[in-house]
């Protein structure tokens, strides 16, 4: 089950805050499904029998895609230093120059020539790679890379990486979300690069990251067109937006644990873009922008919209949702405001939250009142 | 059902090692076999404080007197309006009061199962969770949620019945492997032999939510412990296995005291010890596995209350058991309230609060105990 590397750590471990932190808090990060991260304290696992193993099976599950990696501390978090393309000048996706260097989440990450075997284990960087034209260049992808249809997907392991399973695929380039398995000093014995890409935090986190594996990959050209096409739709969405005489709520549904975003993540900066303010933004700052909310609060602060992101996961619908007791109270359903969205593209923050971001701007123009 | 037995001679188990206080010291005898008026008013009254704080504070706050009338508006012949509005009417009525009674329901019996278990084992640190009873349970429900038909197919919720025969496995396998290792129930070795058969199944249901991802998020909600609400649905789920659980183990508080005299000399008593283990556990474990279907891995329940009710008033089981099911019912409750109005509008997992809530209360009542 586990990885040779790492067969006497635990995923869970891993994702505990360092010491400096007061407890080991635990973030984990649903990358399939849905984004969620969970703030727990974690005296719970102690002393429930079963939690530390049930754990270890979430965490191949939940890989971390928000809160900016397992490693940030669940404070108001320094965001990643803003990372430069540096790479030869004008390269262009013939006649690209190898090597390239570009300084990435972990540092400066030297490719010396064009990759052609790329192992991804981020389903967001997987869509960024193909987004780049760098589809035919990856060899293999984790387990829930499944978009696009024709990504490679293995049954690799983003977030226990066996680092004899990913070297069987002699890769040139390794890309990853979290490092918190030290991938990279193991693969660095094998003269592996590994380029970090963690959960971008903003909107421009994910065109840094798009541009990056595009210079790594041979592709800067695509990867600028690619960005600016993603600038241009958004710019669009947003100046679209029908005007509305106070700011519309929303309630982000994580799963039908009531877990939820605050403004303060990336998710909440892609509803502020479509003018949404979140009725979460109040409890949020202990849990690192992802609390579980009270149903009665929820139901108090009566949200205009509510957005599904565990319509799949979890089999929420609009109709389920509006049999829960209570709910029949908040505007949202009784106006028929309630959104599924598609669970992967709400929580992958690559070329594809786009789509997010107008399906979001659609409902606000179909609901606001203006 | 019941079983007869001569009333026996009460003993004072006080000098018994086995149940001797957790400190070691002995306990006063009691040799009255009626709850004492006193510890009884003050679990009813335990029992009330709770579910008034329950219901009148939350993360929303609802006018204490609008609460009140409502209440009594709620009973029949009576029409009193209470002057809330519908969405307070609604978070009263449908969210605040269900999740009240479910914590009274599921700490009444995670308490009274507690002590059930610590009586026929005659074993202080018997606890569903220790046993892995709780574990049992766990991967039973873990099945009926991965491969379970689609609810509407059965009469009854398979989910609570899986639980069940779960928790009887866990039970079963726990007491027959302590004792196949050392031929006799001590109390290290049954402990011993629960946390391996906990372990086991922990890597079962491990296992099973490796192969069933997408039904993770189902079972990892009552990992640590969720009052999840859907109204009254779940409340009326669990209300008949406590009853007849309660029911049963209310009954057979007296055989209780009669086993911890120890086997043979409660046979030459004329009570067939191993027919009331087997009603008492059969009865806890169903009690137990409902109350985990609907709250989840509720730690510290099982344990801190029958013991400090002991500390409070008593050995004897004919005062543990309804004192149990009182001081259960309030100390779920309000470790409820705490759990959504500490980190409100944000929820904490309850089972963090009965540990965080449990331990050092228990503590505290020791050493006052000691003092003494």
């Amino acid at each position: 089950m586990k990885g040779s590397s790492c067969g006497d750590r635990l995923a869970v471990e891993r994702l505990f805050i360092p010491p400096d932190q007061e407890g080991p808090s635990m973030i984990l990060v649903r990358q399939r499904r849905s984004a969620a991260c969970f703030v727990e304290p974690g005296s719970a696992k102690s002393h429930i029998p079963g939690a530390r193993p049930l754990l270890t099976a979430l965490a191949l599950v939940l890989t971390i895609t928000a809160c900016g990696g397992a490693q940030s501390s669940t404070s108001a978090a320094p965001t990643t230093p803003t990372p430069s393309v540096s790479s030869s000048p004008t390269a262009t996706d013939d006649g690209a120059q190898f090597p390239v260097t570009v300084s990435a989440a972990n540092d400066d990450v030297t490719v010396q020539e064009r990759p052609e075997a790329v192992v991804s284990l981020s389903p967001t960087a997987t869509e960024m790679l193909f987004a780049v034209g760098a589809g035919d260049q990856v060899a293999a992808v984790d387990e829930f890379s499944t978009h696009p249809s024709e990504a490679p997907t293995t049954d690799l392991s983003g977030f226990e990486p066996n680092v004899e399973a990913i070297a069987g695929y002699d890769p040139d380039l390794v890309v990853i979300a979290d490092d918190g398995a030290d991938l990279t000093g193991a693969l660095a014995e094998l003269d592996i690069p590994v380029l970090l890409a963690p959960a971008a935090t903003t909107l421009d986190d994910t065109y840094e990251q798009i541009e990056q594996l595009g210079t790594v990959t041979g592709h800067a050209d695509e990867a600028d067109e690619v960005v600016e096409q993603m600038r241009d739709d958004i710019a669009d969405i947003t100046s679209n937006l029908p005007e509305t005489d106070e700011p519309l709520t929303y309630f982000h549904e994580l799963d039908d644990m009531y877990y939820t975003v605050t403004s303060d993540t990336f998710i909440g900066h892609v509803y502020e873009t479509a003018g949404l303010t979140s009725i979460a933004d109040e409890a949020g700052g202990d849990a690192g922008g992802y609390p579980q909310l009270s149903e009665e609060f929820i139901i108090d602060a009566d949200p205009d919209l509510i957005f599904l992101a565990d319509a799949q996961c979890c089999g929420q619908t609009a109709e389920t949702v509006a049999d829960r007791p209570g709910w029949d109270q908040i505007r949202a359903v009784r106006e028929g405001a309630v959104v599924e969205l598609d669970e992967d593209v709400a929580s992958r923050w690559g070329p594809r939250i786009v789509e997010m971001l107008r399906t979001v701007g659609d409902a606000v123009a179909e609901h606001a009142d203006g | 059902m019941s079983v007869t037995a001569p009333d026996p001679t009460t003993a004072d188990h006080a000098g018994d090692p086995v149940r001797g206080d957790a400190d070691g010291r002995p306990s006063r005898p009691r040799v009255t076999g009626r709850v004492r008026p006193l510890p009884l008013a003050a679990g009813v009254g335990a029992v009330l404080v709770a579910t008034v704080a329950g219901t009148a504070l939350g993360p929303v706050d609802l006018p204490v007197d609008g609460v009140l009338r409502a209440l009594i508006d709620g009973l029949p012949m009576v029409d009193l309006p209470s002057g809330l509005s519908d969405r307070d009417l609604a978070i009263l009525w449908q969210l605040r009061l269900p999740r009240v009674a479910l914590g009274l329901l599921v700490g009444a019996m995670l308490a009274t199962a507690g002590a059930g278990y610590q009586g026929v084992f005659r074993n202080p640190l018997a606890d569903p969770f220790l046993l892995g009873i709780a574990a049992g349970a766990g991967v039973g429900a873990t099945l009926a949620i991965v491969h379970g038909p689609p609810p509407g197919l059965w009469i009854v919720d398979p989910l609570p019945l899986a639980a069940f025969a779960g928790a009887l496995v866990g039970v079963a396998a726990t007491y027959t492997l302590s004792r196949s290792v050392t031929g006799e129930r001590s109390t290290v070795s049954l402990i011993l032999a629960g946390v391996a058969v906990a372990a086991f199944f922990t890597a079962i249901q491990s296992y099973l939510q490796l192969r069933n991802i997408e039904s993770i998020r189902q079972v990892y909600s009552w990992l640590f412990g969720r009052l999840a609400t859907s109204g009254w649905s779940d409340v009326n789920l669990v209300l008949p296995y406590v009853a007849v659980s309660a029911a049963v183990l209310l009954a057979h508080r007296r055989l209780l005291d009669v086993i911890g005299v120890g086997d043979r000399e409660a046979t030459a008593l004329g009570v067939d010890v191993n027919r009331v283990r087997v009603i008492v556990v059969v009865a806890a474990s169903l009690g137990t596995a409902a109350a985990v279907a609907v709250g989840g891995l509720i730690g510290f329940v099982g344990i801190i209350v029958p013991h400090t009710v002991r500390l409070l008033a008593g050995w004897s089981y004919r005062t543990v058991l309804p004192l149990s099911m009182l001081f259960g019912a309030a100390f779920l409750a309000l470790a409820d309230l705490a759990a959504r109005l500490l980190l409100a509008p944000a929820e904490l997992p309850i089972g963090v609060v009965t540990a965080f809530l449990g331990a050092p209360f228990f503590i505290v009542v020791l050493r006052r105990r000691g003092a003494r």
